[in-house]
């Protein structure tokens, strides 16, 4: 038994920010994934939502449901990373100062995604645009988020 | 079927005419309009209160302790919630502090033999909460628990956000433990023949007194009365006396009293890098963000479900905004800094690490959402409810007596409503009959049928 869920995402889109990850995680909690599962893969397609939103032209969002566990696909028209090892680490980021100062672009996202998935691949081609896979298998205590340096609320 | 809950929002169902207002906005998809009534569901309702403020019929009505029953105990203290000094305006002009004084005064006046001021229990636990935050040993954000109707909210919608209440008591129960045990050592009359009532400004608060009466133990807060309930006898007898030596707790400081509005908890626990959220559904969006994985490094979230905080309760007489003011008036001229001396602090540490501060209920999620308890039947009942909604006419009309589409194919597939609920879909059926008797109509019995003029079809 599988549930798909698929979301088309507009790059730019801050309005409709998150909306697709929300779905995906009210679906989770109707199915009755635990909540640390539920949790982390929200958390991921959260991330992988904001940054078709954030560096992309237009994409899609899939999660597919499954008693083992849950997949989730992003794949986007756009860009593309033209050195993965280099925005894998946390802290890079090549979002402009606009969207940085809204908050978002603090080079956690890709870092956080794999932190929270079981299998985690990245591939991107320059010029045409990025596919991530993330799955997330085990229910398991979920390690804490990594807050973006310098980052606060007051 | 999980047993019934006791929860303190109630239907007086002949007042309710069957509109849909409530089941809009109710934040857990709590209530259904079924045979022409409010139906609320137990499980999922959290007591915000959302529904009494939303109903023009008030059909919707919060249950809560009538002052009669001050004569089931011996001795009885009243607990006053910090907001409640909110609904009085200023009269003296220079002299705010008289307003906490006079509503001491009046709610001894209503019979009770004692008062033990809650905004001085908020005072103790602005200062538990500081010391717990600063521990690091509830994960970040640490929400406060001081709002029942919050706390169940995570229960009910956010169970993964539970690790990050903080396991301290609220005000009401710091002030419950602490009074029933002066009174006691000072009158010699048992714990369990005082009874401490909450004055309540909210139906959560109500549950959370249900809930927390202990048959086989102690019980720190015997009931709850509600503010608009007694307003009127407060009014009367502001000025009839001070409270003087019935007095419990020390006076509040004006951080304590701040309490009392949204916004005042921050001010008390004096962290750096907090959020302040009021409102039930802005409670909900902030929620979302941190389960999102954001907001991690904010180390404290006021969140409270009405809007205003507590001076916005449902059980309350004054106007939210007016409540605020009149509430930050009275802070400011009771000073706001920590009532404590190095002592008190001491003290009151040495309480906390012997962990009488610490609520040490289990929080449990309530799976209230779930379509099934197997979890190949859920995802196999989630396809059918895509496809039920995709079939509905996602006017979101709420005339089915579902809050909206969504909620109508979920009780669809879950068989607690049929699709001709749907008034759209019963058009579309009446319609299709309506063609179908049109076509029979037309069509004659083949032994009465006339011979085709046409000589076509032979």
């Amino acid at each position: 038994m599988t549930l798909e869920m698929s979301y088309d995402i507009n790059g730019g889109d801050f309005a409709a920010a998150g909306e697709a990850a929300t779905k995906i995680k009210r679906a989770l909690k109707q199915i009755g994934v635990d909540t640390q599962t539920t949790r982390r893969a929200a958390i991921i397609a959260y991330e992988a939502e904001m940054n078709i939103i954030i560096h992309a032209y237009r994409g899609t969002l899939q999660a597919r449901v499954s008693p083992e566990g849950i997949e989730i696909l992003a794949e986007d028209e756009g860009p593309g990373i033209p050195d993965i090892e280099l925005a894998m680490q946390e802290g890079y980021s090549t979002a402009p100062e606009r969207i940085r100062e809204m908050g978002f672009g603090a080079g956690m996202g890709l870092p956080n995604m794999k932190r929270f998935s079981d299998e985690f691949h990245i591939t991107s081609e320059v010029g045409r645009g990025t596919k991530v896979r993330a799955v997330v298998s085990s229910p398991s205590a979920i390690p804490p988020t990594i807050p973006p340096a310098g980052w606060s609320v007051d | 079927m999980a047993p019934e809950r006791f929860h303190s929002v109630s239907l007086l169902e002949d007042k309710c005419r069957g509109c849909t207002n409530c089941i809009k906005r109710c934040p857990t998809e709590a209530i259904r309009v079924r045979e022409g009534k409010a139906r609320i569901n137990a499980e999922r309702c959290i007591d915000c209160g959302e529904c009494i403020r939303t109903c023009d019929n008030h059909a919707k009505v919060a249950v809560t302790d009538s002052i009669e029953r001050l004569r089931d105990f011996r001795a009885t203290i009243a607990l006053p919630a910090p907001s409640l000094y909110g609904q009085f305006d200023q009269r003296v002009a220079g002299d705010v502090r008289r307003i906490y004084r006079d509503v001491m005064g009046a709610l001894l006046a209503l019979g009770f033999d004692a008062v033990y001021d809650v905004a001085y229990a908020a005072d103790i636990a602005s200062f538990i909460t500081r010391t717990h935050i600063e521990s690091g040993a509830t994960e970040k954000p640490c929400i406060s628990s001081a709002c029942p109707a919050v706390v169940r909210l995570v229960q009910v919608r956010f169970p993964s956000l539970i690790s990050h209440l903080l396991p301290v008591d609220p005000p009401i129960q710091i002030a419950g433990k602490l009074a029933k045990r002066i009174y006691a050592s000072r009158s010699g009359i048992d714990t369990r023949d005082i009874g401490a009532f909450f004055i309540t400004p909210c139906a959560a608060k109500m549950r959370w007194v249900r809930e927390h009466i202990n048959p086989g133990g102690e019980t720190y807060v015997d009931g709850a009365i509600s503010v608009a309930g007694i307003y009127g006898d407060l009014l009367k007898n502001m000025g009839a006396g001070e409270s003087g030596p019935s007095s419990l707790s020390d006076t509040a400081s004006g951080l304590g009293v701040g309490w009392g509005a949204s916004g005042g908890e921050n001010r008390a626990v004096g962290l750096e890098n907090y959020l302040v959220v009021d409102g039930i559904h802005n409670v909900i969006a902030v929620f979302e963000e941190i389960e999102m994985g954001r907001l991690a490094s904010v180390n404290f979230i006021e969140a409270q479900a009405c809007t205003g905080g507590c001076v916005g309760g449902p059980l309350m007489v004054k106007n939210p905004f007016v409540g605020r003011v009149n509430i930050r008036r009275l802070a400011v001229g009771m000073r706001e800094a920590s009532p404590f001396n190095e002592q008190e602090e001491s003290h009151i540490m040495g309480l906390y690490r012997a962990g009488f501060f610490e609520t040490r209920e289990d929080l449990q999620p309530v799976a209230a959402f779930k379509l099934d308890e197997d979890m190949s039947k859920a995802i196999a009942k989630m396809g059918q409810l895509e496809k039920v909604l995709e079939d509905l006419p996602g006017l979101d009309c709420g005339s089915c007596g579902s809050p909206h589409c969504r909620a109508l194919a979920e009780d669809i597939v879950q068989g607690l409503a049929v699709e001709t609920d749907c008034v759209f879909k019963l058009r579309e059926q009446v319609k299709k009959l309506a063609e179908e008797l049109f076509y029979l109509a037309q069509k004659d019995p083949s032994a009465m049928s006339k011979p085709d003029k046409t000589g076509q079809g032979q």
